[in-house]
């Protein structure tokens, strides 16, 4: 297969659910991933399956995907291991209670329900919480879910469902010839589609300036931390909600025992070498965070630390929804390190968007034109 | 201009001559060791108020642990001596270390990673029950506790050590039901063309096995492991002789090894390129005969470079420190650089010699039964990786490990990683060198939460 209605440029979770859901759609699609699916930002993060603290505008498209994640067994044939376990966003000081407060009055409006909880309440139900947290909001639809499991999980599904999904593939160089897009992969070959779809997440912005939409894209690492496992305790996904960015630390623990946790600070990473660290002083940094939130963990070690490339973009919103130029594009990258719980979400809409011309569920905020009019 | 800061890490026979070395030129280094006293595994000593003998503790080898420890002890004032002190990460031209809590950023101008290496291990029905240990674990528990690992003892593998520690143990007294070598006699004899460089050596190995013999220890070459025994802890183990015929043998503790691997994680941090080892299947960091890696200003030294002994591991660690002084800019004595390297060009040879004597059984790990546990940290068996490896479309060692969890647990695949990557290797029909080998992460050991740190030096 050369030719299909859709090529996906990029195999992350976003571009791997994109592929399965047009597939549901009936649209031939080729998935062409210049590594293997799910490696880089999808693989790497967090797993935080988590609604609450998105700019209320996106809770939409984070319900669609909640949605999604909840019956993925039927959809994809297993779990990723989801559970949705709860979550929970702590606080230090007063004023960001009433901001966690303000949050969860607006949240309602969107369908989303959270419950605040007060000081001895938290005490009572998760007394691992240190005692400089002085209030919660409880999200206890939300959850988190394996990120190593999830985009290669949604490759394999849309495989199965007749995607083609050509995996160490590298794209060289992509153009429109008259109705078509004429996409040139490494030692492949051309591939040719009328519609491209742009999923590449750190490695976007490449493309779309490519077709005269630069965007103000930087890449950083996520600085990530993993326990030794140790008895099953904690089950909601938990952090910090804080204006200090050395504070914003989150944790969760995996059925298996380990906790897993991040945050903080992030870390240097590269487009060009593909590569992110995580630099020592980052995770001696993080643990003094952590001790602050989940005293108890000062007796446990860490295991392996961790980090991908994720994409961040200047305004803290991703690229999403058609280009605002060459009619067949699409994108869906910079995601700014939230990517993941609304990932499947994001290929869903853009399946919708490009089988139907229009979602029911608003992206306007995300499209690329914003970059354009301030150019 | 101020001395150029070098970090030497290890205190084995490769770490204690580096840094006897810096300080003849008139350096004082810095000596990483993650043990309490210098040694290394090899030399290990004694906790206080133990008093063997150095004949006692060391046998043939009491010479030359004395002149090393003695060389050290030397140096005390000379060096600036860290022990119980773990290099966790390594990050640019910063070591970074934790001792006691506390975790230091140390700068240097150059490192010589002289880390050592570990037991080799291959996953066998059962090698997890309580009593199974590994061979150089066994003789930890013989060398510097006075403990055996049982009343009863089998060992089961290959390698040097295998007849070593089995003499130990006879020696101190502990029964030796077997000594169960998976290496064919024959492989030995082929060897000897190569271990003839190293007569002592060679002879030593035959005097081991003689005095097993004498003793009336049942010593057999070619065997295939089938199982090791046992309920609730090892009872027994099972093997096949090379006639094809099953034997069942009781016991109360099983060592078991397959020669050695190095210690990389360190260098693999550092960003060292490395190379694939054909003679043995494993993956080290690339050197050049001195020790120098492809990182500017990380050097490797001893086993954990390449398993060449203790005896290379002394002159490699002299070596790679002239090297790094060299690189510094200061003069060094090149007639000493080149008799160094003449040396370890014999020990290169011996290494061959032993991997031909005693080789790593691929064969007998690629056959493992799909239930046998292969990563012992997490509880993954080898039906587990082959499953991922197939029906996830797994094609190398990193991604079997994030899809399956082999490899991610605490000792991060140090362990398992070798026998995985065979098992890798033959379900999806590729040479061992092509499934790639697990990246290093930090922690290199795990890491208190409760780590506090201390300012930058």
């Amino acid at each position: 297969m050369r030719t299909a209605d859709v090529i996906i440029v990029g195999g992350g979770i976003m571009g791997a659910s994109a592929a399965f859901f047009l597939r549901q759609r009936g649209k031939s699609v080729i998935l062409l991933e210049r590594d293997l699916v799910g490696q880089k930002a999808s693989g790497t993060n967090f797993g935080n399956v988590r609604r609450q603290g998105r700019y209320l505008h996106q809770l939409p498209l984070a319900n669609r995907a909640r949605a999604i994640w909840g019956a993925l067994p039927e959809l994809i044939g297993e779990d990723c291991e989801f559970i949705a376990s709860g979550h929970l966003r702590v606080c230090y000081t007063r004023e960001q209670a009433d901001r966690l407060e303000a949050y969860a009055r607006d949240a309602r409006d969107y369908g989303l329900d959270l419950e605040m909880i007060s000081a001895n309440a938290l005490r009572d139900r998760f007394p691992y919480i240190g005692r400089e947290a002085i209030a919660g909001s409880y999200g206890p639809q939300d959850g988190h879910a394996n990120p190593r499991l999830t985009a290669p999980a949604f490759g394999r599904a849309a495989a199965r469902a007749g995607a083609l999904v050509e995996e160490n593939a590298e794209v060289l160089h992509i153009e429109k010839v008259g109705e078509d897009f004429r996409v040139e992969v490494r030692d492949r070959g051309i591939f040719r589609a009328p519609v491209v779809l742009i999923t590449a997440g750190a490695w976007g912005g490449k493309l779309s300036a490519a077709f005269g939409e630069p965007v103000p894209i930087s890449v950083h690492g996520p600085q990530m931390a993993v326990t030794e496992p140790l008895p099953y305790r904690i089950a909601p996904t938990i952090g910090v909600s804080t204006p200090h960015v050395h504070e914003t630390v989150y944790f969760r623990q995996v059925t298996r025992g380990n906790i897993v946790y991040g945050g903080s600070t992030r870390g240097p990473a590269s487009n060009e070498t593909n590569r992110a660290s995580v630099l020592p002083e980052n995770t001696l940094g993080q643990m003094e965070q952590m001790r602050r939130v989940m005293p108890g963990l000062a007796a446990v070690n860490i295991i392996r630390v961790w980090s991908g490339v994720e994409s961040y973009m200047a305004d803290d919103l991703p690229v999403m929804g058609p280009s605002g130029k060459v009619p067949g594009l699409y994108y869906a990258f910079g995601f700014c390190g939230a990517g993941f719980q609304i990932g499947p979400g994001v290929g869903d809409v853009m399946a919708e968007l490009i089988a139907t011309g229009a979602t029911s569920t608003p992206i306007e905020p995300y499209h690329i034109r914003r970059f354009a009019a301030q150019g | 201009m101020a001395d150029p800061r070098i970090i030497v890490v290890g205190a084995g026979p490769a770490g204690v001559r580096a840094a006897e070395c810096l300080v003849e030129a008139g350096l004082r280094p810095i000596v990483i060791d993650e043990a309490s006293f210098s040694g290394g595994q090899i030399y290990r000593r004694q906790p206080r108020n133990f008093t063997r003998s150095y004949e006692s503790l060391y046998g043939f080898d009491a010479a030359k642990a004395r002149a090393l420890h003695g060389a050290f002890d030397g140096l005390k004032d000379a060096v600036d001596y860290r022990p119980d002190t773990l290099a966790w990460n390594i990050a640019g031209n910063v070591l970074h270390t934790v001792s006691d809590g506390v975790a230091r950023a140390i700068e240097f101008d150059a490192a010589i990673l002289a880390t050592g290496a570990t037991d080799r291990l291959a996953p066998i029905k059962g090698w997890t029950l309580p009593g199974s240990y590994s061979l150089g674990g066994s003789q930890i528990a013989l060398k510097a506790q006075a403990c055996g690992i049982g009343a009863r003892v089998v060992f089961m593998g290959t390698g040097p050590l295998l007849y070593l520690v089995a003499y130990q143990y006879a020696k101190a007294g502990v029964e030796v039901a077997a000594v169960l070598d998976t290496s064919p006699l024959s492989a030995q004899a082929k060897a000897m063309a190569d271990l003839v460089v190293r007569p002592d050596f060679l002879a030593r190995g035959l005097y081991f096995r003689a005095q097993l013999m004498a003793r009336r220890v049942t010593v057999r070459n070619g065997i295939t492991p089938i199982e090791v025994i046992g309920q609730s802890s090892v009872e027994g183990v099972r093997y096949r002789t090379a006639d094809g015929r099953e034997h069942r043998i009781e016991c109360d503790a099983v060592a078991m090894g397959f020669h050695l691997r190095s210690e990389t994680q360190l260098a693999d941090l550092a960003g060292c390129p490395f190379v694939f080892d054909e003679a043995t299947g494993q993956w080290r960091p690339e050197k050049d005969g001195d020790g120098r890696t492809g990182r500017p200003g990380i050097y490797v030294a001893g086993d954990g470079a390449k398993v060449l002994g203790a005896d290379a591991a002394e002159t490699a660690g002299r070596l790679a420190a002239l090297a790094a002084m060299k690189d510094l800019g200061r003069s060094v004595e090149e007639a000493e650089m080149d008799r160094l390297r003449g040396k370890m060009r014999r020990f290169d040879r011996f290494r061959r010699g032993l991997a031909t004597a005693f080789p790593w059984p691929a064969g007998l790990v690629r056959q493992v039964e799909d239930d046998v546990i292969v990563c012992r940290c997490e509880v993954i068996t080898a039906g587990q990786i082959r499953e991922t490896a197939c029906a996830k479309g797994a094609p190398e060692m990193n991604r079997t490990k994030a899809l399956s969890r082999v490899g991610m647990g605490r000792c991060q695949g140090r362990f398992c990683g070798s026998a995985a990557a065979e098992i890798l290797a033959e379900v999806r029909g590729r040479d061992l060198s092509e499934v790639g080998r697990l990246r290093g992460q930090a922690p290199v050991k795990p890491l208190s939460v409760s780590t506090i740190v201390e300012k930058a030096e």
